[in-house]
């Protein structure tokens, strides 16, 4: 065990999913023709002018009060200046000294553990376009679609403490937006990415160590791994008496390894200022309290009530509220039919392996929840066995059907009817005399054979429980 | 030369209903009167007669299908600093770094002259990127004042302040971002409005210093400079700073003030702006302009706005610092002047930086970087932003106070002569004392021509109103254009 406890906080860059651009009428949709979403303020052109979406506002109040941050009643823009070919301006407009939300907090859950974690602030800013490089020729090309496209920063305090850590937060983060519909989550695309900050220092000491920056992490593994490569580096090192540079590294996913990326020595010089084209943001409490009265159930208080309200165990509530559609899914699909815990286990066991194995997602989902609900309620009612439901799923996930009309057009409706149950065990105790001397010879195990034959039988409608009970009663009677 | 190109705007208005000439008519007239004269004065750097022609044309049908519910400046033809871009027409902010530029957009206030069917003759020359105070720093040539061809026609809009003053345009759209529509006017004879900022849309003006630009006509009398502003005036929703205020009557406010006359408008002097050494003739001409005021029934008092010492300080460390903001995009990957066979995308910038810009211009780039850099924000540019609160709680202590108007000379000396200043930034920088306080405060001001030097050249006298009083100030500037005997047009049109 290592004498040095890790510090990480992260920055989680987060797409907001408006229709247009933070500061432009074009389309901020990803997926275009490169430089077809560009217009004169896009494009940096002269004379072109930013006016704020006021959209993007809302939707950074809604994640701010989802964090529990103060909103500030006034926020101000500022340039951040350098020079890249997918910066059109020369300057990316972000907020600095004054961001729109503050101080606010989230709880982290870590098995049995809540680990409440500090969330420094949350800003505005403008995503930069994106440049890629031949790798045959000495030319680089820049997509300026994706530039303009609006972000919110949400910066961590150094709260963070292990790798595993840092990749709950970023899920829970994760679910909270696509929660509030804010963002899509998508981390292969960079709707969601994150820069993280770690450093390490002797336990006991309150002093942090020097801090290494990693960019641009988009996947929940790679924060883990780049993480957990980052504290054994310099663990190394501290242990080897050498000192921790200051410094910005990227991971390599291929080498299992950071590499530097600039060292902060050389960092550059922003120069930040005040946008001179952009008014302060002046966020009023009554848009506040409009945006507070749209928030969603937000995944926690969705956990929490269906622990409470449905009885559902840990395990359970996290996976049926690690989506709000799913959540609404489950919660409708409980109000057809009141049995919470067969249809938890229904959703996470048939329903999401089906939906895994075809790659369907709850929206594209061709089972509606009274359906499942449905199907659930006539197994409870005894109409069908566990064993027919689920070939009656199979077909409503094909089909869209209904279980009723299912069981109808095929005839799966249990036969639970004493008289022609006792008449299809008759039958099959005369056609097996051997079997029957069998099990009367003291073979218990042929009853298990008798059962088959009447499944065979009955194809398979026959009501098991009664099956057995006859069965027994007349082995016992002829004896 | 013909008559056309020395009418007002409401007699080319009147003569366009009645008939008595054609838009067209009046085009060509202004196209040709350009082609005489612009090898001498170098005031347009594009003249776009083609599209003028046929703007003039399209107007000629729309005043004879609407005849007088046609827009005012229906067939009326201008021009505008080449620092509004213009959709289809050069734009190059006098800058070889713009050469060839073709704006895919229009400028809003060009829109909005376009929507009442005014004529855009050209492109008028300036300042490169409007940083200068002579029209001198023009990658296309100095630009001549037609008084003398040896002097300056001051800037940054000198071109503007020239084309309305040689009547090669009735009016012109200039800029103002420290007394760039002002000065030329006062040192040309013209007429010049800085509108307050955010009553006229700056979207599609090339950014100089965004929180002091302004876009502001200038032209022949006090009235035609109000029509200008009439169609120009509002909010846009393309200009984050425009401002959603009602646009007065403009001309109404002038009348009123002249049947009312200036009987209980107070007028302000500031005592400090008297330390400055001034010339010794536009300081006698600013007490009879004292004078001049006082007779038509004006209460002249003494005021004082005891931070204007720093302002010009302020004023530079603010422009340079967003100027060099404002360049940054000028990089050479998607518009502009880009620099041939380079080895690195560093080299790219460099040389296409080094290549395109003049050394004014790198000189503030270089100036206002500086004062935005880590460990110098603060003493520079926090400190300058203190100051020009300062500045602006002076005016506005004034205004509360003591004054309606304030009246304040334009410029410590008249026009002066060509390369006379130019070696010395510092004391180029100078020549803006007057005016700059104004643009630090947001202010709207006026600079009428108020006489002749012995020797000849023009002076104006400037009256600086509070915010979006532009009808105050285009009022009392009329009421004093009236008493004032100066008419400039003969003169200058002798000499052409």
């Amino acid at each position: 065990m290592s004498s040095y406890e890790s510090v990480i906080g992260l920055e989680v860059h987060a797409q907001l999913s408006t229709d247009s651009k933070i500061f432009a009428l074009s389309a901020a949709h990803s997926g275009a023709e490169a430089n077809t979403l560009c217009d004169p303020v896009t494009l940096g052109l002269p004379g072109a002018l930013p006016v704020l979406n006021r959209r993007v506002v809302d939707y950074a109040i809604k994640i701010g009060l989802a964090l529990e941050c103060e909103i500030n009643r006034e926020s101000v823009f500022e340039r951040k200046h350098y020079f890249y070919p997918d910066l059109p301006k020369g300057y990316q407009i972000s907020q600095y000294e004054h961001p729109i939300c503050s101080n606010g907090r989230l709880a982290v859950r870590m098995g049995e553990e809540l680990r409440t974690i500090g969330i420094t602030r949350i800003h505005l800013e403008e995503d930069a376009g994106k440049s890629t490089h031949s790798e045959t020729e000495p030319v680089s090309y820049a997509d300026l679609n994706r530039a303009g496209v609006p972000l919110v920063e949400i910066v961590s305090e150094p709260d963070l403490r292990t790798p595993a850590e840092a990749a709950a937060y970023m899920r829970q983060l994760r679910q909270i937006v696509r929660y509030l519909d804010i963002c899509d989550g998508n981390m292969e695309d960079g709707s969601l990415r994150c820069d993280a900050n770690i450093s390490l220092r002797p336990y006991g000491q309150e002093e942090f160590g020097t801090k290494v920056e990693i960019k641009n992490l988009n996947s929940f593994r790679f924060v883990e791994r780049a993480i957990e490569h980052e504290i054994q580096r310099q663990t190394l090192m501290l242990e080897q008496g050498e000192k921790v540079i200051q410094e910005t590294r990227l991971w390599d996913e291929q080498k299992s390894a950071t590499k530097p990326m600039r060292s902060k020595e050389y960092a550059e010089d922003y120069r930040y200022f005040p946008d001179p084209d952009l008014p302060t943001v002046v966020v009023d409490p009554v848009w506040i309290d409009k945006a507070r009265s749209s928030l969603p159930e937000l995944p926690e208080q969705v956990f929490s009530r269906f622990k409470t309200m449905y009885a559902l165990d840990d395990y359970y509530a996290e996976r049926l509220s690690e989506e709000k559609l799913i959540a609404r899914f489950y919660d409708q699909a409980v109000s057809e039919h009141n049995n919470p815990t067969a249809l938890a286990n229904w959703i996470t066991t048939e329903l999401y392996g089906r939906m895994n194995r075809e790659g369907v997602n709850i929206e594209e989902c061709p089972v509606s929840p009274q359906n499942l609900a449905m199907l659930v309620r006539l197994i409870d009612e005894g109409v069908i066995s566990g064993k027919i439901a689920k070939s009656v799923f199979d077909e409503m996930f094909s089909t869209s059907a209904s279980p009723d009309s299912i069981i109808e057009a095929k005839g799966l409706r249990q036969v639970s009817d004493p008289e022609v149950l006792n008449n299809v065990i008759r039958g099959v105790l005369e056609q097996n005399p051997q079997q029957v001397a069998q099990f009367r010879e003291g073979k218990e195990k042929m009853l298990g054979f008798f059962v088959g034959q009447v499944m065979r039988e009955t194809q398979g409608k026959a009501n098991p429980e009664m099956v057995n009970e006859i069965l027994r009663k007349l082995l016992s009677e002829d004896a | 030369m013909s008559k056309l190109v020395s009418l007002s705007l409401v007699e080319m208005r009147e003569g366009l209903l009645r008939g008595d000439f054609s838009a067209l008519e009046l085009c060509d007239a202004h196209i040709e009167r350009i082609e005489a004269t612009n090898a001498a004065l170098n005031s347009f750097i594009t003249i776009s007669s083609e599209s003028a022609r046929a703007a003039a044309a399209a107007a000629d049908k729309r005043i004879a299908e609407e005849k007088d519910r046609s827009p005012m400046l229906c067939g009326i033809p201008y021009s505008a600093k080449d620092m509004l871009v213009s959709e289809g027409i050069e734009t190059t902010c006098g800058s070889k770094m713009l050469s060839g530029f073709i704006s895919p957009y229009n400028c809003t206030v060009l829109e909005r002259l376009e929507e009442n069917g005014a004529v855009l003759l050209g492109k008028n020359n300036m300042d490169e990127f409007a940083m200068g105070s002579s029209s001198e720093r023009s990658s296309y040539g100095a630009v001549r004042n037609p008084w003398d061809l040896d002097r300056v026609p001051g800037g940054s809009s000198g071109g503007s302040a020239v084309a309305v003053s040689s009547g090669q345009s009735p009016f012109s759209l200039g800029t103002d971002t420290g007394g760039s529509i002002r000065q030329p006017a006062a040192f040309t004879g013209a007429v010049g409005l800085k509108p307050t900022y955010g009553r006229v849309s700056r979207y599609g003006a090339v950014a100089y210093a965004s929180s002091f630009d302004q876009i502001g006509p200038l032209g022949r009398s006090v009235e035609d400079v109000a029509s200008v502003l009439q169609a120009i005036a509002g909010k846009d929703e393309l200009d984050a700073t425009s401002m959603d205020v009602p646009v007065d009557s403009y001309l109404e406010s002038i009348e009123r003030m002249a049947d009312e006359g200036l009987a209980g408008l107070k007028i302000g002097v500031p005592r400090e702006y008297f330390s400055f050494s001034v010339d010794e003739e536009i300081d006698a001409n600013l007490k009879g302009q004292i004078a001049a005021l006082e007779n038509l029934g004006a209460e002249l008092v003494d005021i004082s706005l005891p931070h204007t010492e720093h302002a010009l300080a302020s004023y530079y460390v603010l422009v340079l610092a967003e100027a060099s903001s404002n360049l940054a995009r000028y990089d050479g990957v998607r518009f502009g002047h880009r620099a041939e066979s380079v080895s690195s995308l560093e080299e790219m910038y460099c040389r296409t930086r080094a290549e395109g810009f003049g050394t004014e211009v790198k000189r503030r780039i270089m100036m206002g970087s500086y004062v935005l850099s880590a460990g110098y924000f603060d003493a520079y540019y926090v400190k300058a932003q203190q100051v020009r609160t300062l500045v602006i709680s002076d005016f506005k202590a004034a205004f509360a106070n003591d004054c309606d108007v304030i009246l304040a000379p334009v410029s410590p000396t008249p026009a002066f002569g060509i390369g006379e200043k130019t070696a010395s930034s510092l004391e180029m920088y100078l020549t803006d004392i007057f005016t700059v306080p104004v643009n630090l405060a947001g202010l709207p001001a006026i600079s009428i021509p108020s006489g002749l030097t012995k020797s000849g050249l023009p002076i104006g006298v400037q009256l600086i109103g509070s915010a979006f009083q532009e009808g105050q100030i285009l009022g009392v500037a009329k009421a004093l254009e009236q008493s004032n005997t100066f008419a400039n047009n003969e003169k200058t049109q002798q000499a052409f």
